[in-house]
């Protein structure tokens, strides 16, 4: 029995290790989100519980160097102006590895922001735990998130709308559409989307 | 001598675009297109590539997948290189790198504008993010798909998997 302990906790460790490596599938639409505590821009540590006023988030993965990062960026400038008004601001978080971009370093957000004027936080992901657990794998990569009580529960998960190229010819705001009927109290009619994106660039293991 | 550069400018200009018209064809081509050959079964193995000029891991990949038209030549492994680029970029920027690269598989672009409508039906695990790929051999009923960039280790161990 006694040396049976050491090869079950190793055991048990190992499945809980390869679990770790494996990574979580990230969130499904009505899962509860851990909070996090990510390092803005301004260098103030922000988490979701701050706003005590928000009644959810748009909380989207993005970056400075992604060519649809870029073709969104206005257009997620424009989601916060639309929508911060009706309780549920914008919250942008970088997950790339600024080693591998150096585009994306702190340095280079802080510029982006500022030359940008960005209305919301720009939050470093800098070990890309919340990407991890979000299940995020693109830029951009966008979640709606709803207040229940102190919690956060996702209700929407996917594209911003149906033409990253052109913002003229949009025909479907995903996003918007989304946000209709969670501002209605109703579930998403169209929870979940995709898009194409740049893959997060992850720390080399 | 201003004619004589004139006479060299013109006869580069002429060489260039023999150059380009010799390149390979890319052509631009609609979903159920794609879709068809995603679903073509018999005894070959597809590796079926997606990718972007913008996108830089797929770049570095790139030679990867135009190695195994050389070393599986003689195993009935056939690449495509299916281009995310905007159809807009064709002749910018997806022709010139096609022929930059001197690339040897065959290139399609997807002219296609919302992902939303096709990435769930190329494969429910590919959630948009580049590069991913896609390697099946309907003889054998194998299919694999990888959202992700391969090390040279990787790929030749995967496509092995697939060859009698």
């Amino acid at each position: 029995m006694k040396k049976l302990f050491p090869l079950v906790t190793a055991c048990l460790l190992l499945a809980l290790l390869s679990n770790f490596t494996a990574g979580p599938a990230g969130y499904q639409v009505g899962d509860k989100v851990a909070d996090f505590k990510l390092r803005n821009v301004d260098g103030q540590l922000v988490s979701l519980a701050d706003n005590q006023a928000a009644k959810g988030y748009i909380v989207v993965f993005t970056c400075n160097t992604c060519p649809y990062a870029q073709a969104y960026e206005s257009r997620i400038i424009g989601l916060h102006q639309k929508y911060a008004a009706q309780g549920y601001p914008v919250v942008a978080i970088n997950p790339n590895d600024e080693a591998t971009v150096p585009g994306d370093s702190f340095a280079a957000m802080k510029a982006r922001a500022a030359s940008k004027q960005y209305p919301f936080p720009y939050l470093q992901d800098a070990t890309q735990q919340v990407a991890r657990t979000f299940g995020a794998t693109r830029t951009p990569h966008l979640y709606v998130v709803t207040r229940r009580g102190t919690d956060f529960v996702v209700s929407y998960i996917g594209a911003i709308d149906d033409n990253s190229e052109d913002a003229t010819l949009v025909k479907t705001k995903y996003v918007e559409q989304a946000m209709t009927d969670i501002l209605a109290g109703k579930p998403a009619a169209t929870s979940s989307t995709k898009a194409i994106g740049c893959t997060i660039k992850w720390k080399k293991a | 001598m201003k004619s004589f550069r004139l006479f060299l400018l013109l006869l580069t200009g002429g060489l260039l675009s023999a150059g380009a018209a010799r390149a390979q064809q890319v052509s631009v081509i609609k979903f159920a297109e794609l879709q068809q050959r995603l679903n073509r079964q018999n005894d070959t193995t597809y590796v079926v590539n997606f990718w972007a000029t913008w996108c830089a891991p797929c770049v570095k990949e790139l030679p990867l997948f135009e190695q195994l038209n050389t070393t599986h030549a003689d195993k009935k492994v056939k690449v495509l290189l299916v281009s995310m680029d905007y159809a807009s970029q064709l002749n910018k920027k997806v022709k010139p790198f096609v022929l930059r690269r001197g690339l040897k598989s065959e290139v399609v672009l997807l002219g296609e504008t919302d992902p939303n409508t096709y990435l769930e039906k190329v494969d429910p695990k590919w959630s948009g993010a580049l590069p991913f790929t896609v390697m099946w051999n309907g003889r054998q009923n194998r299919r694999a798909t990888f959202e992700k960039e391969f090390t040279p280790a990787e790929l030749a161990a995967e496509v092995a998997r697939f060859l009698p």
